[in-house]
């Protein structure tokens, strides 16, 4: 069988459906060079990262396709699966044979899998602007840490400018170490050394970088959603399940404030 | 007094409010502003009784000249008092607001001196914060009953969403408890508010720079199981002011004990939880579902059914309407079937469009095939003789099915 290898990355995998058709192979399987293990039976086939390609088979779909799958299509990207590649790449080949219509047959297996890869994604990115807590620096940053499911800063990054576009803010992904910047006119990529900046504890800014009234309105912040619980309601389950575990180690109001550390 | 007391005291005396949503706002931010709606709303964190955090919920004071029985803030009742200043209320939200804590306030307060008094200082901090602030997140703002129409209708060209609570749900159950108020100011209040948004929309329809008036609508609470109003009631009540104010939501409160007063259920008795999930299905069922809420409650049925859910319920009496084929039947009947949610029910119609479909696609599609299998036929029914009844059914579903709330409220019971 044909197995193409890309890059990893959105251009990389619209690269790889050009080459089927250019190519004419089919079936084809699809994986990351870098997690790649050869196959007995296979024959790889290095497929190059092409902007030209890539656009021309983002256009061909973006014509069969509303908006609203087409985000679905690169949502379901960033979901990081390694079996949702081939189910993108397949849902692909299936749309450029058959036409747009045919997105909305779920009884499809790839069609399902990016709908519900799309949905998980989604709701990490809905997490995510939900979740993000910002921490004024002493310079007037505000400055978040994160550590999402799936790759979503892509997808948030429009919300928070049009949100907070008085305002400079920097979000980073610690998992996937790097993060968007927003001076007050664009958003922008970036990378940070830590170890270099808050020494050991991840996830916790040492109270000498914050601005003066940050701990301050930390502690309003922890006061106010104690006071706003109900105890005769407690009911932890359902607590946990909208807001699991994992996320707890960078919500003020969940989080260890600096000052007692 | 320090902010950090103040705010701990005004959150505390406001958190009865269970309206925290956020929905339904549409305002963009400004140039050089700070803030936006989100259509759906966002909750940024969830209370530790798994309620959903989206505005800063706060009382500008706690003092009142009313003595409403169900009411922690009542004059009689004996406890810390505060107020907010109104730059107070305004820096807390702006700071909490750009942290990414908030999706924007909701003020409401208890009543000092009288309404327009306390009408007016509501105002002017949604005033500064939309003018001197411009600060476009969402505001959620209590109406004060009887305040003047001239305050009123200033606060609804700030506030996204407007609300005024009617405690509780008949005039009979308020008398007995806040001998004091009735529902005729609220409804005033109410109307008063609702003829604007029509009346801003008409025009706005003509003049684009007509201002937006309370974009997000009106809403109102009840407090359920404080007075011994039957769920028919309660939702026939709703379902009137849905109608008469055009409301966007209705929420139900289980009251939860706060007094030792003789009228009221006896402190230490647990909030009906259960009851008040209930009453929610069935107003989604009114909403969404295209029920009429006498098809779910009337006098034959003044209560809805504890161990299952209305839909379920309405379902299981009227076994005649059922199986409904997947693959045929009408998107509105389709909706009716326990087990299968209006996301579902919109796949089901466009997929079948493919090719009939199987029990597994249902399940893939998100159908809660354990419950619908009763109800419907698809691709790879199993022919059945003589179809099992409702009561068979039932006990197969709850059988196979634990709910958050039951295993509480079966605890409870288990007490006595
Ligand atoms: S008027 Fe409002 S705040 Fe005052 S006691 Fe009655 S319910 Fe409570």
């Amino acid at each position: 069988m044909w197995v193409y290898l890309f890059d990893g990355t959105f251009i990389g995998l619209l690269t790889a459906v050009f080459e089927r058709y250019d190519r004419k192979q089919h079936p084809v399987r699809i994986a990351p060079q870098q997690r790649y293990a050869p196959g007995l039976m296979d024959e790889p086939v290095a497929v190059v990262s092409d902007d030209t390609k890539a656009r021309r088979v983002w256009q061909g779909l973006g014509k069969r396709l509303n908006t609203d799958w087409m985000s679905r299509l690169y949502a379901a990207f960033l979901g990081e699966q390694p079996e949702g590649f081939q189910h993108l790449f397949d849902l692909a080949c299936y749309i450029i044979n058959h036409g747009g219509d045919v997105i909305a047959n779920y009884g499809n297996p790839h069609v399902l899998y990016v709908a519900q890869l799309h949905r998980k994604v989604h709701r990490e990115k809905h997490r995510m602007e939900a979740f993000v807590r910002f921490q004024q620096l002493a310079d007037g940053i505000f400055f978040a840490l994160v550590e999402p499911d799936f790759n979503v800063l892509p997808l948030i990054s429009r919300h928070f400018k049009n949100r907070y576009a008085d305002q400079r803010w920097t979000i980073y992904d610690r998992r996937r170490d790097y993060g968007i910047h927003y001076d007050g006119s664009g958003v922008s990529e970036v990378t940070i050394d830590f170890i270099q900046h808050t020494g050991k504890h991840r996830g916790v800014l040492p109270a000498d970088l914050l601005a003066e009234q940050e701990v301050l309105y930390q502690t309003l912040w922890q006061g106010y959603f104690k006071n706003a619980t109900i105890p005769s309601r407690k009911n932890t389950t359902l607590h946990i399940r909208h807001v699991p575990r994992r996320y707890w180690k960078h919500l003020t109001e969940k989080a260890f404030l600096p000052l007692a550390l | 007094m320090e902010i950090t007391e103040k705010l701990n005291i005004l959150a505390d005396a406001a958190k009865y409010d269970v309206s925290c949503a956020s929905s339904g706002g549409t305002r963009k931010n400004t140039k050089g502003g700070l803030g936006n709606s989100h259509i759906s709303g966002i909750c940024h964190s969830y209370t530790e009784d798994g309620r959903c955090v989206s505005l800063l919920k706060i009382l500008l004071t706690n003092h009142c000249i009313y003595d409403c029985a169900f009411c922690v803030s009542r004059r009689s009742n004996d406890i810390k008092r505060a107020a907010f200043k109104v730059q107070e209320v305004v820096d807390l939200t702006i700071n909490f607001y750009r942290r990414n804590y908030i999706e924007g306030l909701f003020l409401s307060s208890g009543i000092f001196k009288d309404a327009d008094y306390t009408m007016e200082r509501l105002l002017r901090i949604v005033k500064k914060l939309r003018t001197e602030e411009r600060f476009n997140g969402y505001i959620h703002l209590k109406t004060i009953p009887g305040a003047s129409e001239a305050l009123i209708r200033e606060a609804g060209l700030y506030a996204d969403r407007m609300s005024i609570n009617l405690e509780m749900p008949t005039e009979q159950g308020l008398r007995l408890l806040a001998p004091e108020k009735s529902h005729a100011p609220v409804k005033h209040s109410l109307q008063l508010v609702s003829q604007s948004i029509a009346q801003f929309k008409e025009e706005r329809k003509l003049l684009r720079h007509v201002p937006r008036f309370v974009p997000a609508g009106q809403s109102t609470q009840m407090v359920v199981g404080a007075t011994p109003e039957t769920d028919m009631d309660i939702m026939h009540t709703a379902h009137h002011y849905y109608k008469t104010y055009n409301l966007k939501r209705v929420y139900y409160a289980g009251y939860i004990p706060i007094s030792y007063d003789s009228r009221l259920p006896a402190m230490g008795t647990q909030p009906p939880l259960l009851r008040e999930n209930r009453l929610y299905q069935t107003d989604w069922l009114m909403r969404f579902y295209g029920f009429e809420v006498h098809e779910l409650l009337n006098p034959l049925h003044p209560h809805l059914d504890v161990e299952i859910d209305p839909k379920l319920s309405w379902a299981l009496r009227h076994m005649e309407q059922f199986p409904v084929d997947i693959n045929t039947a009408d998107y509105r009947l389709i909706l009716r079937v326990p087990g299968i949610g209006v996301g579902s029910a919109k796949k089901i119609v466009q997929a079948r469009k493919f090719g009939s479909l199987r029990f597994d696609q249902l399940k893939q599609i998100g159908v809660a095939v354990n419950r619908a299998r009763h109800f419907i036929r698809c691709a790879d029914s199993p022919f059945s003789i003589g179809d099992p009844t409702a009561n068979v059914i039932r006990a197969q579903i709850l059988a196979s099915t634990t709910s958050k709330y039951i295993e509480k409220s079966v605890l409870q019971l288990s007490l006595f």
